[in-house]
């Protein structure tokens, strides 16, 4: 239900930005077009019909993936969307991929091991990770690695190889290379945040009876750290990284502009630039759809970690 | 909530709190103070301070153009102390200046975004009913969304509403206020979470029973109640506000470069980074990632300094 609501206001915001801001005609034409010609083309945008009929007709062409011509370059906001998104779905998934691989054994270690000085140090370190802007670590990274070392390049997607109407980068050497810097920046933010949250929750599971139980059963350190105190810290690590996927997927405009990466956010930015309210809209529905789906993934996950929930008969997780 | 009269009592009831001792204990905490002071009093002075008035055409030389900083290379020159930028304007001065810029919009954004929270969250909790769950519902919504994606949106729209010219005039207000809307689902929350709790109090009643109306007893009774998570939520939502107005910069739909922030100053420097001129860009980042990293602090030790439970 929260998500239908969220889907149908999401829906009429991005309603009432292509339909009430600004005039498209004046975005799309010369100076030099006469009134006819502008009459004709905001007829043929179907501007010139009543608020209702226009959202009906701005609801079904969303639920087909037509959004309506950009005010920018007259393409179709969808097909410029599904061209760019690959992109920005291979560089979001790397990043999450780097969080989880790096941010949970990290978190993990320093949960066990709070006191050694490697713990502290990445805790520091952590804390500058958080106060550091998504862009000026790209900036950074970029300054390192592929102007003084020349390890890396620095903008674009490299190489990419075409499947369908997907384009890939994973096949390409090249390709894989240009991932590296762009994932790292839109990961660090994230992998800070998993790392401390990993961290707190295994040392409250650590405190727990069981694990002092397991111990006296005799099971390897190695059993009880994953199978026993990592399992229980899972729920509300779901949770964080459902919510910080979306996230990712937000903040990707921000790591798009950096390194140039030609995905969906770098549209959206040009968009806000040019106040292109059909390609602003479809993004917001995007995004929307995005973290509804996103959502509804973390609730079945529960069931899947928590073995709890599933003997409750599929009763809603409540207070997580 | 009592102001005593003599500056002298006020000194002492803050010097024997436990506020003012948690904070003497964290050496941590006490630099960080130190290091916003100063950051804060440089840059408001900077007018003062600043060696260039780095935009002011008429004293720029572009022969002066490029300068490195003096400490790693011999052509530095010491009137530029951290080099120049392509249009010879002095790094450090415009630094200065920027900070200044970056901290007015930070402050003025959270104050934005605190006044409508508080005010929503009063609203919210004091009436109850349809009122709070429609403000409730939108600040479900806008949750869903991350702040910076809510900024560039209202800017967007901002953009689509005006023309161009008359936006790079009021661009501060824009950004100010596009922050300011981004962050003020905290303050509504917490403000209306303490409300509910306290509006049941014999005090409140009282207060009613008198015949005082809505608005004051929500103002002078209610409100101090929650000054306390609210300044909390304040202090983290600067350091937010501060990286949000740089990022919007940063991507060329905040400040125009006319009057640049430091997020400005980083795209700026970032546009000739390729060419290895990385001190146009890296002092401006040092400076912005020192000032977010110490109001950080102060804000997570203020946190828990506020915070009986952790006590």
């Amino acid at each position: 239900m929260q998500s239908i609501a969220v889907l149908l206001t999401v829906g009429l915001v991005a309603f009432s930005l292509f339909r009430y801001v600004g005039d498209p005609i004046n975005a799309m034409v010369g100076q030099d077009t006469t009134m006819e010609q502008r009459e004709e083309l905001r007829t043929k945008l179907g501007l010139n019909d009543s608020a209702p009929i226009q959202f009906a007709r701005f609801i079904y062409n969303a639920s087909r993936g037509n959004f309506g011509l950009s005010y920018r370059t007259s393409e179709p906001v969808g097909r410029l969307i599904l061209e760019r998104m690959p992109a920005t779905l291979e560089l979001s998934l790397c990043a999450a991929l780097f969080v989880l691989f790096i941010g949970v054994p990290m978190g993990v270690y320093t949960g066990l091991y709070p006191k050694h000085w490697s713990s502290r140090l990445l805790q520091a370190v952590s804390l500058i990770g958080i106060s550091l802007p998504t862009f000026l670590i790209g900036i950074l990274l970029i300054l390192v690695f592929a102007v003084s070392l020349h390890w890396l390049p620095s903008f674009g997607r490299g190489e990419t190889v075409q499947i369908g109407w997907w384009t890939t980068n994973f096949l390409t050497w090249s390709g894989l290379k240009a991932l590296i810097l762009p994932s790292i920046t839109l990961g660090l933010f994230q992998l800070t945040l998993i790392m401390r949250l990993v961290r707190s929750e295994m040392l409250e599971v650590m405190r727990t009876d069981y694990i002092k139980f397991a111990r006296a059963r005799g099971l390897t350190n190695r059993a009880i750290n994953f199978g026993h105190a990592l399992k229980n810290t899972l729920v509300p690590v779901i949770t964080v990284a459902g919510l910080q996927l979306g996230a990712l997927i937000a903040f990707a405009i921000v790591t798009e502009t950096v390194f140039a990466w030609p995905g969906v956010g770098q549209l959206f930015i040009q968009s806000v630039q040019f106040s292109d309210i059909p390609v602003m809209a479809a993004y917001l529905l995007l995004i929307g759809l995005l973290f509804v789906l996103i959502n509804l993934t973390v609730d079945l996950l529960y069931f899947a970690v928590d073995p709890r929930l599933r003997s409750q008969g599929g009763a809603r997780v409540a207070g997580h | 909530m009592t102001t005593p009269s003599a500056p002298s009592g006020w000194l002492h009831r803050v010097t024997d709190s436990d506020v003012w001792w948690s904070f003497k204990s964290s050496p941590m905490t006490v630099i960080a103070a130190a290091a916003t002071i100063f950051i804060v009093v440089v840059a408001f002075l900077s007018p003062v301070l600043a060696p260039h008035t780095p935009f002011d055409p008429a004293t720029l030389s572009l022969s002066d153009g490029l300068k490195p900083p003096v400490l790693v290379s011999n052509d530095g020159d010491w009137i530029f102390p951290l080099g120049t930028d392509d249009q010879g304007r002095d790094v450090l001065s415009s630094i200065m200046y920027g900070t200044r810029l970056s901290l007015e919009v930070g402050l003025a954004s959270v104050i934005v975004a605190m006044v409508l929270g508080i005010a929503l969250g009063l609203v919210s909790g004091y009436f109850g009913g349809t009122i709070d769950a429609v403000i409730m519902r939108i600040a479900d919504v806008q949750l869903t969304f991350p702040a910076i994606l809510v900024a560039l949106l209202i800017d967007g729209v901002v953009r689509g509403l005006i023309s161009v010219q008359r936006h790079d005039e009021i661009a501060l207000f824009v950004i100010v206020g596009a922050i300011g809307l981004s962050f003020w689902v905290s303050y509504a929350r917490t403000v209306r979470g303490s409300v509910m709790v306290e509006k049941n109090k014999e005090y409140v009643q009282a207060a009613r029973v008198i015949g005082l109306s809505p608005v004051l007893i929500m103002v002078r009774h209610v409100l101090p109640n929650v000054t306390g998570p609210v300044l909390v939520i304040a202090t983290i939502n600067l350091g937010l506000a501060i990286i949000t107005e740089a990022t919007l910069s940063f991507l060329g739909v905040g400040l125009p470069s006319t009057e640049p922030s430091l997020g400005t100053l980083i795209r700026l420097g970032n546009e000739v980074l390729q060419s290895g001129e990385w001190w146009i860009t890296v002092f401006p980042g040092i400076t912005l990632a020192a000032l977010v990293l110490a109001v950080n602090l102060l804000g997570d030790w203020l946190r828990d300094a506020l915070n009986p439970n952790l006590r």
